[in-house]
């Protein structure tokens, strides 16, 4: 084995047709869209080289910016919603319902298995406002008040979302958390009790800081998931109403394949490609310190 | 520090074989892509084959090609059988960019729904300039002129390079017993649609049918104010860049759209009707006025769907506006989406095809669907509704034609107006809100 690892041509015949594949399929567009940022035009009218002109406009943009705001702040409200549901599960899980807890389970993580399109239009069904009035504000109006254009308002279009994405994503969450948190040996929560530590004493003291490093893992899972959301906006509110709920990679697609600007598309891209850069280094940094030290 | 220069000095020639890799990647691709500009002389050998590219929504186009292949086209089907292939519209736009990016469009097809999007495949080569080959063939005369005018003036062009398989006037139409209901008559100006308005609402009736969730039947209000207030060159000066859309005197028509939106005249949830909702309102007694083109009288003329009655529709012309430079003369027009011959695959059996289309096309699409274009008609049905015939009369007395409030605007202005159009009628955006947004868009 030791003589086959350092045989070149070996190392070369097994991985080389996986890197070539990961090159091709990978590098190549990465770089290639890069390349993309310092050009004008499409493949219809040609390109023209310039310079940094596609990132000037983008700061100076201000359909860009409000999709940069949408992308932060739908990121930072579902991250913490939906961490915050998951963990409140897991615990809930591993406490409250330890036996017989696998129905609740699999219950709450079944719309992580449905797809997007479904979710989206169940809940757009949920929310109807016209033609015909759904669920929700047929509830509204029985309670005495208007029926809410919910997709036709900025701040309700975003609830909506939020609404539905901590829905459809908390399961996913739960067990991802209660994998973490059941790891956490039974003899130190016994001692913990022991001690008289209950409730949410026990939780802050030592359940919250054992579990920290899945927990750390589930923020940065989820915040970079949120940070290039797509699916769920398309399908729900398509970026409206006007572009109020439209996140950076919906704008991106617009720009780059409905507006023909490859090159202000890839910009875009790399701008979403930073944030998530920048914001991935910012939460590893800010919990460098040893975790197992609470 | 050290550390970090020995750091800085091992990565600079990974930044800079990156970068240059980059640049080379990016520069191939576009001398790549740039050649596609197809042999587009009328002597090439036909293929065998007429390739029609056509929308999912748009039967009528794909069902006259059918009907002609079978009778006035039935020797251009020898040299060249049809075949079409329809995929959805919804996304048109992208489909034709990544086709002709690829060098893979159809032989014929639907245009691009964005005129800018035309104006850039006209400037690539990519389309056949047809008003030299209908001189030809010695069918020029087969294209309605109002309807070549209009098709030249979209693309800005000189000669035309799209064939007008529809042919449609827009306006108010409106439920002619809630108006009379309300004790009003059809208004002719701007003030007296929006004291009809309000009468209407007193009444608990909606006064206005609109699918903001589509957003260009709320923008195409906008519009034709402007055209009526300011004249039929109002947005070609902002095209232009002489005017701009957040002037005052262009802001006005967006506020006077948002002043119905925010009294409530398109309903309580304007912004979440789509079109087929829209339709379903207006044909079932909703609402009492419907901005709508006359693509719309299938639908009118369908007692299926219209439970109103189609001799309860009444057709109203987009009002004046007091002391405007426009005149209500000026019917809104447009050709629906037209149709282009590729130059890539231009050859003796698209020829053959262009003739018979330009020569029956007409007759087949009035009396098969009803649908009226562009193309002249030599044998029209013998029995019409009124409607249809109230259509052909109006596009035969107006005197000249404008286009819509997006006709001149980029693509990106055209999805940023009509993804923001639904805001004027549900009151959340203001019209200079509005404008600044499409301005911006519009660069």
């Amino acid at each position: 084995m030791q003589r086959m690892l350092s045989d070149w041509r070996a190392i070369l015949v097994l991985l080389g047709p996986a890197f070539l594949v990961y090159t091709s399929v990978m590098l190549v567009p990465i770089f290639w869209s890069a390349g993309y940022t310092f050009f004008e035009g499409n493949a219809i009218r040609g390109f023209e080289f310039v310079g940094f002109a596609n990132f000037i406009e983008f700061f100076q943009d201000p359909t860009a910016m409000q999709a940069v705001g949408f992308t932060i702040r739908y990121a930072i409200v579902l991250t913490l919603l939906q961490v915050t549901a998951g963990y409140g599960l897991a615990l809930l899980y591993t406490f409250v319902l330890k036996r017989g807890g696998a129905l609740t389970r699999t219950l709450v993580f079944f719309p992580v298995i449905l797809p997007t399109v479904a979710v989206a239009l169940l809940f757009s069904r949920l929310f109807e406002a016209a033609p015909a009035t759904g669920p929700v504000n047929s509830l509204i109006i029985l309670l005495g008040g208007p029926n809410v254009d919910w997709f036709g308002q900025p701040d309700a279009s975003f609830w909506v979302i939020i609404l539905m994405d901590v829905w459809r994503s908390m399961g996913f969450y739960a067990v991802l958390l209660y994998a973490g948190i059941v790891e956490i040996p039974d003899e130190l929560i016994e001692s913990a009790r022991l001690d008289g530590a209950n409730g949410w004493r026990l939780v802050r003291s030592v359940v919250l800081p054992l579990s920290l490093p899945v927990l750390l893992s589930a923020l940065i899972f989820s915040i970079n998931g949120t940070l290039k959301v797509f699916d769920t906006v398309v399908a729900l509110t398509n970026g409206g109403p006007g572009t109020s709920t439209t996140p950076l990679t919906v704008y991106m697609f617009r720009t780059a394949f409905s507006f023909g600007q490859y090159g202000y598309g890839s910009t875009v891209a790399l701008m979403l490609t930073i944030l998530c850069l920048v914001v991935t280094v910012f939460i590893f940094r800010s919990t460098r310190r040893d975790l197992t030290k609470g | 520090m050290t550390t970090a220069t020995r750091h800085m000095g091992r990565l600079l020639p990974v930044v800079a074989i990156v970068g240059a890799s980059a640049f080379v990647l990016a520069g191939c691709s576009g001398s790549a892509d740039n050649g596609t500009t197809g042999d587009d002389s009328a002597a090439a050998k036909s293929d065998g084959e007429f390739s029609v590219l056509s929308q999912t929504q748009n039967t009528v186009i794909a069902g006259t090609l059918e009907a002609l292949a079978g009778d006035q086209c039935e020797t251009a089907d020898e040299t060249a059988s049809l075949k079409v292939d329809s995929v959805d519209g919804t996304t048109w736009d992208q489909q034709l960019q990544v086709l002709a990016g690829n060098n893979a469009l159809s032989d014929f097809g639907m245009a691009g729904g964005t005129p800018a999007l035309m104006q850039e495949f006209i400037e690539a080569g990519l389309v056949v300039d047809l008003s030299a080959e209908l001189d030809k063939l010695g069918v020029a005369d087969r294209i309605v002129p109002a309807a070549e005018s209009t098709i030249k003036a979209l693309y800005g062009q000189d000669a035309l390079y799209a064939l007008p398989t529809e042919l449609n006037i827009e306006g108010f139409w409106y439920n002619k017993q809630l108006l009379e209901d309300a004790g009003i008559e059809p208004p002719a100006t701007w003030d007296e649609l929006a004291d009809a308005a309000a009468t209407l609402q007193d009444a608990g009736v909606q006064p206005f049918v609109a699918a903001g969730k589509d957003g260009w039947p709320v923008t195409r209000l906008v519009g034709n104010y402007l055209f009526r207030s300011l004249g039929a060159d109002a947005l070609q000066k902002v095209a232009d860049g002489e005017a701009s859309l957040t002037d005052p005197e262009y802001v006005a028509a967006a506020d006077a759209i948002a002043e119905f939106g925010s009294e409530g005249y398109f309903g309580d949830a304007a912004g979440s009707i789509d079109y087929n909702t829209a339709m379903n309102q207006f044909l079932t007694g909703d609402g009492a006025f419907f901005y709508m083109g006359s693509w719309a009288l299938g639908n009118f003329n369908d007692s299926e769907q219209n439970k109103i009655g189609a001799d309860n529709i009444g057709f109203l012309p987009f009002p004046a506006v007091e002391g405007g430079a426009g005149s209500a003369d000026e019917v809104p027009a447009n050709v629906g989406i037209p149709t282009m011959f590729t130059t890539s695959g231009w050859d003796e059996g698209s020829a053959q095809w262009l003739e018979c289309i330009a020569t029956g096309y007409g007759d087949t699409a009035l009396n098969e669907f009803g649908q009226v274009t562009g193309f002249v008609v030599d044998n029209p049905p013998a029995e019409q509704s009124e409607l249809t015939t109230t259509v052909q009369q109006v596009i035969a007395d107006a005197p000249g034609s404008v286009l819509w409030f997006e006709a001149a605007f980029s693509p990106e202005a055209t999805s940023v107006s009509q993804t923001n159009g639904g805001g004027l009628a549900t009151g959340t955006l203001s019209g200079q809100e509005f404008m600044e947004l499409v301005q911006a868009a519009n660069g």
